[in-house]
């Protein structure tokens, strides 16, 4: 019956979004009133893992492999199958990112469990099981029923906040059964952008458009950005003409992204730019013309020069640190 | 080596959803339908690959399941290049259904890559490849950003979070196609709208398979209460109003 979450680590460290879901599982088994686990798999301190309790882990259960180091989502969706299996859970969340994406529909398939991709909230009901989800890339939302016993959920960043829920620390290591068959894929060589903020988990996104006029205009975006900590970002036409990398376009074709701050600059507001960032908790337009769509779904709006406004936004807000 | 690429037939992306039947189900009245845009750039880079003059791809194969109404999706598919597609004659409720399916018939009709997109723009349930692989029981590759095949060797790059990995791997496997992976999808020309027709479109029918979950209701956005507009000459109004009203600086 129990509900299990996922707890990805990065470099053995896990994220904000991490405590999200611990969070949130912690809610789910409270209304079933079950017991919340959170597994881990590859190498993780125990110091890092403890963290976990402060978000109501009753369980954590470790997979500490340093061939699990490296995410492979087969290995990933057997290790945590066979976990469900013996703990006889019923639920496992995991977070809607690249991570998660790419275990939950293997594992949804190993344990003949409906998945849920992108929820947004507690469960509207829990038998049936009914769940509220994006659809249409945020243009949209769907209510979708789980009809299966089991039932596999992935969290969307930032739908339901981290709560702290304090329990006392119960770990244990967990071996799976793994055949070597399953280490076919080679990895290579891994190549690192510059150790910039990650677009997927950045509070503060600073996003430019073709408004910017050509990739030589950057600085004032990047130093924005630099001032307030926050990850660079831009419409499709910027990165179809290769004016930034593939890795900043947002909207309905590039990421999807829900950060607490976004800035759109000099970006029109095209219902497929929207579509990606509309579950932004707060929107600033910086648009020469006061007519772009951009200001219908922004709360706060600049008519102005990129150019000139951007400089001295950055200097305001630097003097005020 | 033949690549099998999973396309989704989609409302075009500037379509403002609607819903009728008390929001149970979408409203199809002037909806156009287009591939969905990453199976269009997976398509595309299985053409090029075929193509290329290595003589790797011996064909490339399109699926989809869906109703009639799909056809036009598919002809366009081979509009662009494709040498064959395949529609599985269902109304797919659910990704699971949906590759289920899609794993049927490779039962008996093995490829060597199979292709899909990283989610479709609908359902957004990015499921279904990942889904196909298990079934298979062989690798995916979620987020693939670059497929390259020289001598019957497979390079690929798949996107992770502040980088790249590039990776080597044999075949069968499935590809999650992501942004990237070429530069602009293929539009038909003349002579491929001209070829599509005599091109093969099969129609399956589908075999028994159960859903594990369905759309009960769809509900929209609530709109937003009205932008403030702060003087460009006084932006540390924008400052203060981020810091005190809206807490997010
Ligand atoms: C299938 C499909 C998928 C798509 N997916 C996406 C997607 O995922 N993401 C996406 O972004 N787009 C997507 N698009 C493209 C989308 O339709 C728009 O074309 C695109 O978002 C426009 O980009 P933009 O706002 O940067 O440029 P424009 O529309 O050209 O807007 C530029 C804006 O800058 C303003 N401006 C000009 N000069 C200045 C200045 N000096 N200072 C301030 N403002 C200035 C202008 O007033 C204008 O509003 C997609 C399109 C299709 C067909
Ligand atoms: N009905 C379908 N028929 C064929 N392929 C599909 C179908 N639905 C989804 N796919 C494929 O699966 C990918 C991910 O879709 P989804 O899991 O629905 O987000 C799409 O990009 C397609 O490649």
């Amino acid at each position: 019956m129990s509900v299990i979450a996922f707890a990805k680590n990065w470099e053995g460290k896990f994220k904000k979004s991490t405590y999200e879901l611990v969070s949130y599982a912690k809610e789910l088994a409270f209304r079933l009133n079950t017991q919340t686990l959170v597994l881990s798999i590859g190498e993780v301190e125990e110091s890092e893992l403890e963290k976990l309790v402060q978000y109501g882990a009753d369980k954590i259960i470790s997979v500490d492999d340093s061939r699990l180091n490296i995410l492979s989502s087969r290995i990933y969706a057997e290790v945590i199958s066979q976990v469900v299996n013996k703990e006889d859970a019923s639920y496992v969340i995991l977070s809607d990112n690249n991570s998660g994406k790419a275990i939950s529909p293997r594992l949804s398939v190993k344990l003949k469990a409906g998945l849920a991709a992108g929820v947004l909230d507690v469960p509207k009901s829990l038998d049936p099981f009914v769940i509220k989800k994006q659809v249409f890339t945020g243009k949209a939302f769907a209510y979708v029923q789980i009809d299966s016993e089991k039932k596999i959920l992935t969290l969307s960043k930032n739908s339901f906040g981290i709560v702290e829920n304090p329990t006392s620390l119960n770990l244990v290591k967990f071996t799976p059964e793994l055949s070597d068959d399953l280490f076919k894929i080679k990895v290579k060589s891994v190549e690192s952008s510059d150790n910039k903020i990650i677009l997927a988990d950045a509070d503060i996104v600073v996003s430019a458009g073709r408004g910017m006029k050509s990739a030589d205009n950057w600085q004032p975006v990047e130093d924005l950005a630099s001032v307030m900590g926050a990850a660079t970002a831009c419409s499709r036409p910027v990165s179809d003409d290769g004016w930034r990398g593939h890795e900043e376009h947002v909207g309905q074709t590039g990421k999807v992204i829900a950060p607490n701050l976004y800035f759109a600059i000099g970006i029109s507001g095209a219902i497929q730019h929207v579509a990606g960032v509309s579950r932004s908790k707060c929107i600033v337009a910086i648009n020469t013309d006061p007519e772009a769509p951009i200001f219908s779904v922004a709360d706060y709006g600049v008519v102005g020069d990129a150019m000139i406004v951007l400089p001295e936004l950055t200097e305001i807000i630097r003097n005020g640190e | 080596m033949k690549i099998l690429v999973c396309i989704s037939n989609v409302p075009d992306t500037t379509t403002k959803v609607k819903f009728t039947d008390n929001n149970k189900q979408v409203d199809d009245a002037g909806v156009q339908w287009i591939i969905n845009p990453w199976d269009e750039l997976a398509l595309t880079r299985a053409i090029e690959l075929k193509e290329d003059g290595n003589n790797s791809i011996d064909e490339v194969c399109v699926i989809n399941v869906g109703l009639s109404k799909c056809d036009a999706t598919l002809r366009k598919a081979l509009a662009i290049g494709a040498d064959k597609a395949i529609r599985i004659d269902a109304d797919p409720i659910d990704a699971y259904y949906v590759a289920a399916q899609i794993a049927d018939y490779l039962k008996n009709n093995p490829f060597d890559i199979v292709l899909s997109g990283i989610e479709s723009s609908d359902y957004n349930g990015s499921s279904v490849g990942g889904m196909l692989s298990e079934f298979m029981d062989c690798p995916a590759i979620s987020s693939m950003t670059k497929l390259e095949i020289e001598n019957g060797n497979v390079t690929i790059h798949r996107a992770i979070p502040g980088g790249k990995q590039i990776l080597e791997l044999t075949t069968p496997f499935v590809g999650i196609v992501q942004k990237g992976i070429t530069n602009e999808p293929r539009i038909p020309a003349m002579r491929g709208i001209m070829m599509a027709r005599k091109k093969p479109l099969e129609v399956l029918s589908a075999v028994e398979m159960e859903s594990l979950s369905h759309i009960v209701e769809f509900e929209l956005p609530v709109a937003k209460a009205s932008c403030k507009m702060i003087d460009a000459e006084h932006l540390e109004e924008l400052v203060n109003l981020l810091k005190s009203e809206a807490k997010v600086l």
